[in-house]
């Protein structure tokens, strides 16, 4: 939609390989996790990447509701992809939209690959993304954010599940685009992986991109995934270190 | 299919064994390699390719011959034995439901209480938000969760309110042979029954339970520094209420008599159920792990 209305494309690669906020094509934006700021949920996640602002919160194992999703031999995961109406510059229609029930799918089927849902049967677990303030890239903050918040709550899986977009801006692969590069670039593809067998749990893509480029782009996504894994683990780590105990026993 | 062999251990064991004196426990997060050191991978972990890797954030902590992690959060996973803390959810014919804070709502059957229901009368004895004593009596593999009423210190709690923090914070809140909850009820005066489930019942004078519930919210913030229990004692000196503000207590768990009060009264929830009034508090002690 970038070539109609827009008067004015902005550079998004500069001759020296700069981007639009001063980035080389394999930076991230800076990123800031916090594990377990709300009180009540069994689990919960903050986290500022860039200019998004992403909160999740995690509830169960706990009883399904509605009751005839429950499964007799694992947990469910009902995920929910939420923009506040004030996330945008434009005032966003509170409430679900195709867009957002397609990402809340496709996060909730990522998180049940990695997820040991048969330890809990017929239970639900129940993940809340709420995307305070956007600026592209939130499906993958908000899969950051609940993986995150899943670990604060306790439920047994595989792995953390780091997420990022890889796009491509004026022709070159760059990682992590932000608004203008998402608007105005030609391709964008946000992809999750599971760090330690290095399988895609999430590969999705907008735009086009040729076969060589996917390759680069891939490898790229996964070198920043691996990234956002280590600010994942150090999120959880600050907020569980343990000085040295004298468990009080009963 | 990167789920390797998994255990047979259902549940993940809580709070381990403090009779386990803890060595120096590593903080792992979903996913970390452990060093198993040809250990077998027990609750908390999954086996792949010969490495063990955890599950779950927690403490590695070794049992021979297995590995496990302890979870540091979540929520409760019951135990058969444990006593816990519940609200009635539903109400049927037979049974409540009971929010224990488990997975699974637990089933209280009428069988397993100290009275005799009649058949479609078990809303004259517990209603929905009623909060009860139970004890964990039996799990099944479905995942239901037997609980009984019958046993000392069980029963309904009247009055009071409910604190509740981290289950994995328990074994704290009573602390060496229950002398953190032993400090607390003697400088406070008040009523406490604690659920293995992290959920606190605290009764007494309005001043009591707001000095209870701090607490043990600072407990539930300090769980992993030691000295806490002398911490908790200076504490409660240092904010001694005022002078004669100590009080026995209002209420306790009462063990309703065997049958509705008066028959007419759709509720049994008067006074008369309460004639044997013992200020006995109710039990704080935990079975033994």
């Amino acid at each position: 939609m970038g070539s109609v209305g827009a008067k004015e494309v902005p550079v998004l690669l500069t001759p020296d390989g700069r981007r639009i906020d001063g980035r080389r094509l394999d930076e991230l934006r800076p990123i800031k996790i916090q594990a377990g700021p709300l009180r009540q949920a069994d689990g919960s996640a903050f986290v500022e990447w860039g200019a998004n602002k992403v909160m999740a919160a995690v509830y169960g194992p706990r009883e399904v509701h509605p009751r005839h999703l429950q499964q007799n031999d694992r947990a469910v995961i009902q995920c929910r992809y939420n923009m506040a109406a004030f996330s945008v510059d434009e005032r966003k229609r509170p409430g679900l939209d195709r867009r957002s029930q397609e990402i809340s799918k496709v996060i909730g089927e990522a998180f049940q690959s990695v997820v040991f849902t048969e330890e809990f049967p017929r239970t639900s677990i129940d993940v809340y993304i709420e995307v305070l303030q956007a600026n592209a890239g939130t499906r993958c903050a908000g899969l950051v954010a609940a993986s995150v918040a899943l670990a604060d709550a306790g439920i047994p899986m595989v792995d953390l599940l780091p997420s990022v977009a890889v796009g491509k801006i004026s022709g070159a692969i760059a990682l992590d685009l932000k608004k203008e590069e998402d608007n105005f670039g030609e391709a964008d593809l946000p992809m999750a992986l599971v760090p330690q067998s290095g399988r895609l749990v999430l590969l999705q893509m907008e735009g086009h991109m040729t076969e060589e480029e996917l390759g680069t782009a891939l490898d790229l996504g996964v070198a920043g995934c691996r990234d956002i894994y280590e600010k994942m683990k150090a999120a959880l780590r600050a907020r569980y270190t343990v000085t040295p105990m004298e468990e009080g026993g009963a | 299919m990167s789920r390797g062999h998994r255990p047979g251990h259902r549940g993940r064991g809580r709070e381990g064994n403090p009779s386990h004196p803890s060595e120096d426990r590593v903080l792992v997060l979903p996913g970390e390699e452990i060093q198993g050191r040809g250990l077998k991978p027990g609750p908390g972990t999954f086996r792949v390719g010969g490495k063990v890797y955890a599950s779950l954030l927690g403490l590695v902590s070794e049992r021979p011959p297995f590995v496990q992690v302890i979870p540091l959060s979540g929520r409760y996973i019951p135990k058969a034995g444990d006593v816990v803390v519940g609200t009635v959810t539903d109400v049927q014919t037979t049974f409540w439901l009971l929010d224990i804070g488990a997975p699974r709502w637990a089933p209280l059957h009428v069988t397993g209480t100290p009275w005799k229901v009649e058949i479609g009368e078990a809303d004259r004895y517990l209603g929905v938000g009623d909060s009860v004593v139970v004890q964990v009596e039996n799990l099944e593999a479905t995942g239901r969760i037997g609980v009984t009423m019958q046993g000392e210190g069980l029963g309904k709690l009247e009055g009071g309110t409910i604190v509740r923090i981290s289950p994995a914070r328990i074994p704290r809140v009573v602390g060496r042979g229950g002398s953190m909850i032993q400090t607390i009820t003697r400088q406070t005066g008040a009523h406490v029954a604690i659920g293995q489930n992290g959920r606190i019942w605290v009764d007494g004078t309005p001043e009591a339970i707001r000095r209870v519930t701090d607490v043990l919210r600072m407990i539930e913030a300090n769980g992993q520094r030691s000295g806490l229990t002398s911490r908790v004692e200076s504490y409660l000196l240092a904010t001694t209420p005022t002078a004669g503000a100590d009080s026995s207590g209002a209420s306790k768990i009462r063990t309703p008599p065997s049958g509705p009060a008066d028959e007419r009264t759709a509720v049994p929830d008067d006074a008369s159920w309460d004639s044997d009034g013992q200020g006995d508090p109710p039990p704080f002690d935990p079975p033994e792990p």
